[in-house]
Parts: C-alpha cells; sequence; structure tokens
C-alpha cells in the first residue's frame, strides 16, 4: 500500500486540497509581479476588482465562466471513459459552424427560442462529428486519440477559416465573418437574472446560453452517475480489462463517449457566436477548448468542481484584462502566465501536496 | 542452526545475518506489522510462512528498502543499518528475487545482470566484468545459464536464475526469495532448492517466503510464522510438523480437506472441441483441446500457471477469441460470442485476476455487485441505473456471504483480498447459472474465506450446475474436483480421478508422462 491507496475524505480531497494549489499558484504568481516591480498585492486586488467588482466585470467573468463550463464538461465526459479529448478546441469551433448555419437559417422568421432548440442541436452535432473520425480511429484503428485531436484542431482551423473567406463571407466585404444574426439568430442578455442582485450587466455578453451550460452540468452528473451507459463509461475508464470481462463494447462505448464529448464542446459556440459576437468569426474559441482541459483537471470531471473552476478561470481571464490595463508592466503575456501557473498548480501537480496531506491526515483518521 | 562445516571466522560467524527488532508497520488504519522480532542465522535458509496478508511481504519490504518502518532496528551482521531504498539494501549485501521477475524481457542475460551497473559511460569495459563474474558465479553455485541469450527465450526457471545472478553479482549476502515456485514446474522448483543448498553451503543466508508449508519442510533449516501482522513461532524445521504450522498460520485446527458428496452427474452443458488459441504474437497457448463439463459436477484443469489454462478460461468466457475450434452450451455453438451474451446464456465467470477482471477497484462495492449485469432491467428501467434497487440486493449478498466491513458504499480497493473475492463469488453464483468457470478461486484469500469459498462451489455443484475450475493449487483441484484434467504446453495431457496420487499428477503436470 502506498500512500495513493490511502483514502481522504471528500473535504480534503476537493476541498482543502484544490484550495491550497490555488495558493501556491497565487503566491508564485505573487512572485513573479514582485519580481517585475510590481505591488503583489496591489495586483492581486485589480485582479479580483476587474473581475468581480462592478456589475459588467461579473457579467464579462461569467461570460468566459459559461464557455469554460462547455470544453469543461467536453473534456470531463471524455476523461471518465478514459479518453484524454485534446479535441475541444476544434469541435467548439466546428460546432460554431452548426450554430451559426441554424441562426443564419432562421433568424429572420421565428423568435429566438425557436431558433435556440435548434441551434443548440446543431452546434452539438456539428461538434459531434468533428468528435468521430478520431473516436473511430480510436476505436477500431488503434490510433492515439490524443494524437488525432491535436490534428483535428489544426484540420479543423483551416477547414473553418477556408469556409470563412470563401464561402460565408457578406460578398463585398473583407472581413472573414458571416453577416450579423438577426435578433432571431441570437440568444438574449441575462441582465435580468443579474438585476436580481441589484447589478447591472451593462455592455457584458452574459447570455443564455449559461443556463444552457448549467442544464448540461446536471445532465452530464445524470449520465455518469444515475445512467448505465455512464456506469460503462467510467468502468472502461478506469480498468479496460474489468470492461472486457464485463461484456462492455469497447468500440461503441468509446464513439458515444467522444460524441457526447464532442456535442459539449461544440455548444460552446453558442455562447460565443450567438450570444456575444452575433455572428461566425474566426477564431472565436480563443483557446477555451484548451481552458476546458484545466477546469475539468481542476474540478475533478465533476459537474460541480467544473463550474467552479470555470469562474476561477473566468476570473482570471477577465480580472487578467483588467489588470494588465491598470499595470501596465503587466502585459497580457504576464497574465498568461498567472494562468498557466493556475494550471500548473490546480491542475497537472495536482497530486504534490496529497502525500504530506496523506501523513498529517493519517494519525487523526483511525476508526 | 549453525551448520557443520561453517567456512566463517568465529567473530562474525557467531553474529546473526539479519536481526529485526521490534518493526512496526501501518497502512493507515491498517496495523501490517507489529513489533516484529525476527534473528536469521549466516548460511542458513529460513522459512517464512503465513497466509496472504500476514504481514509477510511488507516485512521483507521493509527489509529491501520499499517501505520504512515505523518503528523498529535492522542490524546486518550486528550492524544497525537504515534501509532507505532498494539501493541502500543492495549495499547491505541485500538482494531480492520477487515474485514477478524484474527483468527486461528482450535483453540479455548480460545486460539484465549488468542494468544498475554498468560501471561508466562506455559499456565495453563492464561487459567483460560481468562475463567473467558470471562465468565464476556459474563455477561456484552451479547457477549455468548462457549470458547471451534473450530473457524471453528463457523457460521461466532460467529466468529465475538470471534474478540470482543480478542479486549475487551485486555482492548479496543474503537473499530473499518471494514465494520462488508459483511459477515452477515440480522438476524446475527441485532444481532451484538445490542451487539454494548450494548457496547455503557457501555461506549465503537465505530467507524464503512462502506459503506452501510443502517447501518449508523440504528446504529450511528453521521457519517463522507470520498471523496478522505478527510473528507468532520460530521453530527449527526438523523439529516441528505440516500440522503444527498450518494451526500456527491460522490460529485454529484447519479442515486440510473439504466435506463432499459423491456427484451426481447429469446432461452436459458446457462443451469445448478442438479449442486453440493464440496469443497475440501468433504463439499457440491452447493447443486442440477437447472436453466436457456435465451439470453436477466440478472439472478441475490442473498445471503449472502458464502452460495455456488461462487462455483457455477466457476463451470459454468469451474475453478471448479462439483461433479454432468450438465450444457449446446446452448444445449451441458460442465460440466468438461476447461476455454478455454468454451471461445471458446462463454462463457465470469467476476470473482469475479480481484486479483487473473481476472488479474495478476504484467502484464502491455496490457497483461491483452488478458489473457484467449491469444491463439487466432488475438494476434499472431503460438506460438508467436504479441504485436503490441495485443497494439493497448488494446488502442481500453481503449479509448472506457474511462480507467485511458490511458496507456497501466502501471503495472496493479497501476489502480484504478475502472479501473481495467474495464480492464476486457473491455476484456469479447468485446470479443462479447454468455454469460456473472459476479461475484461482482462492488466490490471496485467507484460510477462513476460502473454506467458505470452496463450500459455495460444491454447493453450487449440488445445485446441479457445471462447474469448471482452474487453479494452479494441486491440492484445491484435488478436494474440489470430480475429475481432473491435466494441462501442459497447451494441450491436456491427461485425464485423472480425484483420487489420482498426488506424484502422478506431478509428472504430467510437468509434461513427463501421460
Amino acid at each position: 500500500m502506498t500512500t495513493a491507496s490511502v483514502s481522504l475524505p471528500g473535504w480534503i480531497s476537493y476541498g482543502v486540497i484544490p484550495l491550497l494549489n490555488l495558493l501556491l499558484a497565487l503566491f508564485f504568481s505573487g512572485l513573479v509581479v514582485w519580481w517585475i516591480g510590481e505591488d503583489p498585492f496591489e495586483a492581486l486586488k485589480f485582479l479580483v476588482q476587474g473581475a468581480l467588482g462592478r456589475g459588467d466585470a461579473i457579467g464579462f467573468t461569467l461570460f468566459y465562466a459559461t464557455s469554460f463550463i462547455f470544453t469543461g464538461l467536453s473534456v470531463a465526459v471524455a476523461f471518465h471513459a478514459g479518453l484524454f479529448n485534446i479535441g475541444s478546441e476544434g469541435q467548439a469551433y466546428v460546432g460554431g459552424l452548426g450554430a451559426a448555419l441554424v441562426a443564419l437559417a432562421l433568424d429572420r422568421y421565428v423568435p429566438w427560442y425557436v431558433t435556440m432548440p435548434f441551434a443548440i442541436l446543431g452546434a452539438a452535432a456539428f461538434g459531434a462529428a468533428w468528435a468521430f473520425i478520431p473516436a473511430w480511429l480510436q476505436a477500431k484503428r488503434g490510433s492515439h486519440i490524443v494524437i488525432t485531436t491535436i490534428m483535428f484542431n489544426f484540420i479543423g482551423a483551416a477547414l473553418m477559416v477556408y469556409l470563412l473567406v470563401h464561402v460565408l463571407i457578406v460578398p463585398g466585404k473583407m472581413a472573414p465573418e458571416t453577416r450579423t444574426f438577426l435578433p432571431g439568430g441570437q440568444l438574449p442578455k441575462l441582465d435580468w437574472l443579474m438585476a436580481l442582485f441589484g447589478l447591472k450587466l451593462g455592455p457584458a455578453p452574459f447570455n443564455v446560453s449559461f443556463l444552457i451550460a448549467l442544464v448540461m452540468c446536471f445532465l452530464v452528473w445524470l449520465l455518469i452517475w444515475r445512467t448505465k451507459l455512464g456506469y460503462e463509461m467510467r468502468t472502461l475508464g478506469i480498468s479496460p480489462s474489468a470492461a472486457v470481462y464485463a461484456g462492455i463494447p469497447y468500440v461503441r462505448t468509446v464513439i458515444i463517449a467522444m460524441l457526447i464529448s464532442g456535442g459539449l464542446a461544440g455548444m460552446m459556440s453558442l455562447n460565443a457566436v450567438m450570444g456575444a459576437s452575433a455572428r461566425l468569426q474566426v477564431e472565436f474559441v480563443a483557446g477555451a477548448g484548451f481552458v476546458g482541459i484545466a477546469v475539468s483537471l481542476m474540478g475533478r470531471s465533476h459537474p460541480v468542481g467544473i463550474v467552479l473552476a470555470a469562474i476561477l478561470f473566468g476570473v482570471l481571464y477577465q480580472g487578467g484584462a483588467d489588470l494588465s490595463f491598470e499595470m501596465p508592466n503587466i502585459t497580457r503575456d504576464m497574465i498568461v502566465v498567472i494562468q498557466g501557473l493556475v494550471i500548473l498548480f490546480a491542475g497537472a501537480l495536482e497530486y504534490m501536496l496529497r502525500p504530506a496531506l496523506v501523513r498529517l491526515y493519517q494519525p487523526f483518521g483511525r476508526t | 542452526m549453525m551448520r557443520k562445516g561453517e567456512p566463517l571466522s568465529l567473530d562474525t560467524a557467531s553474529l546473526p545475518a539479519i536481526e529485526l527488532v521490534g518493526i512496526d508497520k501501518r497502512f493507515g488504519a491498517v496495523h501490517a506489522n507489529k513489533n516484529i522480532n525476527l534473528t536469521v542465522a549466516k548460511g542458513s535458509i529460513h522459512g517464512i510462512i503465513g497466509e496472504n496478508g500476514a504481514g509477510k511481504s511488507t516485512l521483507m519490504s521493509i527489509l529491501y528498502g520499499f517501505y520504512q518502518a515505523d518503528q523498529g532496528e535492522i542490524r546486518i551482521s550486528g550492524t544497525p543499518v537504515a534501509i532507505r531504498d532498494s539501493q541502500a539494501a543492495i549495499t547491505a549485501g541485500i538482494g531480492m528475487v520477487h515474485q514477478h521477475f524484474m527483468l527486461v524481457e528482450n535483453f540479455t542475460v548480460l545486460e539484465n545482470v549488468m542494468l544498475g551497473a554498468e560501471g561508466g559511460q562506455l559499456l565495453a569495459k563492464g561487459v567483460t566484468g560481468v562475463r567473467r563474474e558470471l562465468k565464476r558465479l556459474e563455477q561456484d553455485y552451479g547457477l549455468e545459464v548462457d549470458p547471451d541469450a534473450v530473457i524471453e527465450e528463457l523457460p521461466v526457471g532460467n529466468q529465475q536464475r538470471v534474478e540470482i545472478l543480478k542479486a549475487l553479482y551485486r555482492g548479496a549476502e543474503i537473499l530473499i526469495l518471494d514465494e520462488p515456485t508459483g511459477v515452477l514446474t515440480p522438476a524446475e522448483a527441485d532444481h532451484l532448492f538445490r542451487i539454494l543448498q548450494v548457496l547455503r553451503d557457501q555461506g549465503k543466508t537465505i530467507i524464503l517466503i512462502t506459503h506452501k508449508l510443502r517447501e518449508i519442510m523440504a528446504i529450511t533449516d528453521t521457519v517463522s510464522v507470520m498471523r496478522r501482522g505478527e510473528m507468532v513461532a520460530t521453530r527449527k524445521t526438523a523439529e516441528t510438523t505440516v500440522e503444527e504450522l498450518a494451526e500456527l498460520m491460522v490460529g485454529r485446527r484447519v479442515l486440510l480437506r473439504v466435506e463432499k458428496s459423491e456427484a451426481n452427474p447429469g446432461a452436459v452443458l458446457l462443451s469445448v472441441r478442438n479449442l486453440t488459441v493464440k496469443d497475440s504474437r501468433g504463439v499457440t497457448m491452447v493447443d486442440d483441446v477437447s472436453f466436457d463439463v456435465r451439470a453436477g459436477e466440478i472439472v478441475g484443469i490442473a498445471g503449472v500457471a502458464g502452460n495455456g489454462q488461462s487462455e483457455l478460461l477466457e476463451a470459454i468466457a468469451g474475453i478471448r477469441k479462439p483461433t479454432s475450434g468450438e465450444i457449446f452450451i446446452e448444445g449451441k455453438p458460442v465460440q466468438g460470442a461476447d461476455p454478455s451474451r454468454l451471461r445471458a446464456l446462463g454462463l457465470a465467470h469467476i476470473p482469475e485476476d479480481r484486479h483487473h477482471m473481476g472488479l474495478v477497484l476504484k467502484f464502491e462495492e455496490y457497483e461491483n455487485s452488478i458489473l457484467g449485469y449491469h444491463r439487466d432491467q432488475r438494476y434499472g428501467r431503460g438506460g438508467m441505473l436504479d441504485l436503490e434497487a441495485v443497494r439493497k440486493e448488494a446488502e442481500e449478498k453481503i449479509a448472506k456471504y457474511d462480507i467485511r466491513p458490511p458496507n456497501p458504499r466502501l471503495r472496493t480497493a479497501n476489502f480484504s483480498g478475502g472479501n473481495q473475492q467474495k464480492i464476486v463469488v457473491a455476484r456469479e453464483i447468485e446470479r443462479d447459472p447454468k455454469m460456473l468457470i472459476i479461475g484461482q478461486p482462492t488466490r490471496g484469500v485467507d484460510i477462513g474465506a476460502i473454506e467458505f469459498i470452496h463450500r459455495r462451489i460444491i454447493d453450487t455443484r449440488d445445485a446441479g450446475k457445471a462447474v469448471l475450475l482452474v487453479s494452479v493449487e494441486l491440492d484445491e483441484i484435488r478436494s474440489l474436483s470430480d475429475r481432473i484434467l491435466v494441462m501442459f504446453a497447451g494441450r491436456v495431457v491427461g485425464e485423472k480421478t480425484a483420487e489420482a496420487d498426488e506424484q502422478a499428477l506431478g509428472l504430467m503436470m510437468a509434461g513427463i508422462a501421460a
């Protein structure tokens, strides 16, 4: 028996460890800030105020968080089946095509709430389709899903640029983007939700897709822990040999898990394309797919953890933007460094503190 | 304990090779070693015997530096030493031969011996040194192995010799062997014992960990018995008996044979015809095997590990695709069917390896109680999983099989080996299958649970089921089976009744007589 097999109570695994990791990340970020000659505490203040200080700041934070929830769920679902889907970025990008096509087709004829269900299906279908080929290659040919999904990010990006430059572009315009959707193809903002808390949303693009994301959190929880398919995915993810023993079909389970994962990634485009810019633009995903990996890792692939981690990264995105504005010494690149430190400590070094905590906890944990 | 003709000088010879004083080790709530004291004389073979989970492996891991003791002291030739890692153990002259060999399969013997002791950036010097040293070891101890043979092409017995050579090359004066005969044929085991005797006579100290009483009696000078983390007794081998050791191991009188009535075989339920299975490298593992299993009988398959029993079992269970041949369940051809279809036809399977197949160790107990049967509508309609129903049934099985602790929400990894096996046995038998195929039913299971599981297997037979049993424990095969098939090199080389004499079975298992 090593310390890895000693179980810690939930409040340590899911509470204390992530919190300590976050504090460590902040400490080292503080060192970096101090090293370039700024006051770390001042910087932290700007960061928090920039992310949570005003109604519109919170709106932006939650807007980013919404994208991260979708991509975080996407990574988590695949991860439960033992698949490391690095392709949420590309699946979200191609999913945007699905959402945009629905919006372009319907926005003239029906109100947004009629467009929305079709847009969800369109975004999910296109995202899932983009995940299907790597899934099939993994299931049937044994091509490693990490490699193929990375490749498909590039292929997806090239495909989208081609479509936007040559096919979907508005004739006579220079910008590689579709026409602006009419209100029937837009997802309305959630100013009423903010007003409930006495906050003004202002220009922030916080929109209905946040609620869709929360519904998806519930559905993912239901899928993973309350359905037979979820049971099979978890069995396969933890012990492929036990899955073979139990007669769980590998090919089918891998493909279904990746379709769901790709579909969730695709839905991220609802937020960016239909909620914020009201048109399909190049590179609208802007790294949200990769942040999803960190969000899923930090959130322990559980929807509740994912929501919390997504909000944390939303804070870093929005607060970071504000910080680099307030402290010109801290450039956008510095913000990326700080985000990287959070990913490093919260995600990649997840188990660094565990053995020490096991040793600390053990004398008290005996029954 | 001191042997005649001891070649060592008096002052060191009078000191024991190893002294463990008050060794104590806990893993969380598990008290693996309780205040262990052990003295092993130089130039002797000392056996350590005990059930699985008695703490033998933990104790040896402490001696070899895998774990650190919470308390206590290790003395080598009278000098206290701190063994922080295996490197320190090697420096202290301790060598370990693991149950599962630590060899690079596609390296040669010489390369394996040299590994970790290359003696510089360039290999040439190391190679000549190792070659010379191997020659000397061969002469001194009769350990002949071709230094240029590739490991994966050597028989298992020779691979084990390489492990011993590795330890000796690093200057080991004390050799620890962990269950060394598990993978050997009886003839290979005899050869190993002769080597160990030579090593002892040359002054090496040997610690032999095993759960086989016969080996202890055959080769050791002294023996210590462990039970539940404690060292309960140390005896001179010449002054003890198998019965006494068994009683010390378990803490009570042991029923060495299972009570059962005459078999009452009925219709053939499971037939295998000319079954051949090749592994992924194209090596034939099961070679043209045919047999029948009838309702109400237990057919045992005896054989040394690695002679195709595992592959045969997996082919019947639908886990491995047979290369050719046929399998019938009640006359219906089923070869190539997947495990879920076979379950639907009434075939239950207790796999050899509960850690990797029979259970998902990270799951809670109740989740494992439906593995393989989870698509059944009784565990939830449609695609949903009815956790209430699953937990309720899990609780019933826990009560019926006395699984401890009786908590369906506990992680499966936190159950003991015996209780984990009971989870699997309960799941497979309680589905009331027509056929039950079992691999190593009591591997790593404590004796109390062994009796219980054996009883269940016989009850299953008496309920009119067909039972196919694979085990490398000959005693288990003999006490449970109504008929015994012996496998050697992938073939069934003979059939015997349960009364067959052990010598004859042993020879067949070694492929010597049919």
